[in-house]
């Protein structure tokens, strides 16, 4: 009874800040207002899945083909990184986890504008890379300059709950695991790996959403062929009227990333029962 | 206890939204809030105008003319005192009846204002808007890449110079480069035209390196593209760092845009307002605008002191006869949500 208040502030919290612009992008994505009178209609949604003209529906495929090597990457990186963090002492542990998190604390749009000079074609890596007499690297304005965006900016988000699960296994565990005449190769992929599972499905839902809905790291880094579904929507809002259509291409990736989420919830919890 | 909750909501709620009423009412002092074009003035101007008149300046940047509108249209109230769009976003809200009538009287310096750009067509009684800059839509280029001579739209769309092409992110601007690359009309309405242009823009994707803002003029510096689609008020703060890029404007003409200054009607600082514009007409801060952007000045006494290599470019002063071939853009009644879909289209492709 006690926290029935905390209850209620927290319920109108989230209706003001949650459900509420939910609820208006829904409203938004199935009404076109004509001067004064709103109508239904799903006009926003036809426009998108047409299929003789599918370039909307290519750009959604696109950006999460795009999120999903990015996320993919991360993993790659992040999983071996946390083990090793993890594994170390944990006065130069902490003092290297700080080193991850402290490109943080700067802005990350700096962050991605400093990869535009480093990459550019005749940018800082170019021009080093020439001096030692290699050939140059052409990656900005393509889509590689966007994963590598992606990585850069969103690693620290596979890498610390990874990390923070792995600092809390049970030592025991493992060295029941060696005892029971296990090779490390064994307890890592029989013991740690089905630990951290949770931690690496909130790894991947942390990395890959932010990667899917972005819209910065592409106008900055991509060129004229890798606007991602980000960048469409942004356009409906800044510099075309077309609430609607930005509405409903908004739900529409909602629903795919819900899906996704759900999708990764349901194996965990299999994982769980089993 | 439900009351300290309460209370705790409601200073939550108002720490929340401090920053929107706070910007509006903060201070005792006289403001004046303008909204212009990213990279529009010359540096120190501001400062100058507030150590002359003890006005505080608040200064906002917009991309394109569609993003201010948006912005201005999207927010209820007072927003700015000052904005400074382009020709046909000019008739726009002019027509939508979001611009204040100017009271000349406290604007004296507008007399300075050359005769050929008072009462155009965006504003066709004046009483409306101040012209601040004008010039044409040209291609920016690296003669050390672009050996042959610039004279025709249909470069953008060659080959040779596969992604080493910059384009403009701004509709008008794109689909009009397009337009003018067949033949039409920048303004045209006609959907088979319009069509015809998206399918140009289309054929051209491949070719471009990126759609840019502001930023075309760091890439062009450092030699990220051969050839690039700028304003021609940008050549200024190019030859300040570069002067050994080329510019041209097609045979085929180009467009020729004024930007001019407006208060709006919810400005509550009318009388600042005012005050700003007659400073922006006096001669000596219209040419210090007109240099720092390498454009000719709309007022005839800055401009007759503005170094001659800049009242003899054709580019930024064309010839009146030259002059009267460009077009300049108008209001696309009927078509707009079009250009908007064509590029979306574009971009989405």
């Amino acid at each position: 009874m006690k926290y029935k208040g905390i209850t209620y502030s927290y319920v109108v919290y989230a209706f003001t800040f949650f459900l509420a612009p939910l609820l208006l992008i829904l409203f938004y994505s199935l009404t076109a207002s004509d001067g004064g009178s709103v109508s239904f209609t799903l006009e926003n949604f036809t426009r998108f899945f047409d299929f003789s003209n599918p370039q909307y529906m290519k750009v959604l495929g696109n950006s999460f083909r795009i999120a999903g090597i990015a996320t993919l990457l991360c993993l790659l990186l992040g999983y071996p990184m946390a083990y090793i963090l993890a594994s170390l002492k944990p006065r130069l542990r902490a003092f290297l986890s700080l080193l991850f998190i402290l490109p943080m604390w700067m802005n990350f749009l700096l962050r991605t504008y400093a990869w535009m000079s480093l990459l550019e074609t005749n940018g800082i890596i170019n021009t080093l890379l020439s001096k030692l007499g290699l050939p140059a690297l052409q990656i900005m304005y393509t889509e590689k300059a966007v994963i590598l965006g992606m990585v850069y900016n969103f690693l620290p988000f596979m890498i610390l709950p990874i990390y923070n699960t792995l600092i809390k296994l049970d030592p025991s565990l493992l060295n029941a695991s060696d005892d029971l005449g296990a090779s490390p190769w064994q307890t890592f992929t029989r013991v740690t790996l089905p630990l951290s599972k949770p931690a690496i499905l909130s790894g991947i839902n942390m990395v890959f959403m932010p990667s899917v809905t972005t819209f910065v790291i592409s106008r900055l880094l991509g060129g004229s062929s890798t606007a991602l579904i980000g960048d469409i929507i942004e356009k409906q809002f800044k510099l075309v009227d077309d609430k609607g259509f930005g509405s409903a291409m908004s739900v529409i990736i909602m629903i795919f990333v819900f899906g996704l989420v759900a999708l990764t919830r349901e194996k965990d919890s299999e994982e769980v029962s089993l | 206890m439900k009351r300290l909750y309460a209370l705790v909501l409601a200073l939550t709620l108002l720490l929340a939204f401090t920053p929107l009423t706070g910007c509006s009412q903060d201070d005792s002092g006289e403001t004046v809030r303008i909204y212009n074009w990213g990279d529009y003035i010359a540096p120190g101007v501001i400062e100058l105008f507030e150590e002359e008149t003890g006005i505080e300046v608040v200064y906002d940047t917009f991309e394109t003319n569609e993003d201010m509108y948006l912005k201005l249209k999207n927010s209820s109230g007072y927003t700015y005192d000052v904005v400074i769009p382009s020709d046909y976003m000019i008739s726009k809200m002019l027509r939508e009846d979001m611009l204040a009538e100017i009271d000349f009287n406290n604007v004296p310096n507008a007399a300075g204002i050359d005769e050929r750009f008072k009462n155009l067509d965006y504003d066709p009684t004046g009483a409306y808007s101040v012209p601040y800059m004008w010039g044409t839509v040209c291609i920016a280029y690296d003669p050390e890449q672009v050996t042959e001579e610039v004279n025709s739209w249909d470069i953008l769309w060659d080959e040779d110079y596969a992604r080493r092409i910059f384009m403009i992110d701004s509709e008008r601007d794109s689909i009009g480069v397009a337009l003018l690359s067949l033949g039409y009309s920048l303004n045209s309405t006609d959907p088979d035209e319009l069509e015809e242009a998206k399918q140009k823009l289309l054929e051209q994707k491949p070719l471009v390196l990126a759609y840019t803002g502001d930023d075309v003029k760091d890439k062009m510096i450092a030699r990220e593209g051969a050839l690039a689609v700028i304003w021609s008020c940008d050549i200024g703060i190019i030859r300040e760092q570069d002067d050994t890029l080329a510019y041209a404007i097609p045979d085929a003409g180009t467009n020729v845009w004024y930007d001019a200054a407006v208060i709006l009607k919810d400005a509550e600082n009318k009388a600042n307002a005012e005050a700003f514009l007659n400073f922006l007409c006096r001669p000596d801060v219209a040419q210090m605008n007109a240099d720092y952007m390498g454009s000719a000045s709309p007022v005839s006494e800055a401009l007759a002191n503005q170094d001659e290599s800049i009242r003899n470019d054709p580019i930024v002063n064309p010839p009146a006869e030259e002059l009267a071939k460009y077009e300049v853009f108008q209001m696309v009644d009927g078509a707009a949500e079009l250009y908007e879909e064509i590029w979306s289209y574009v971009l989405a492709s």
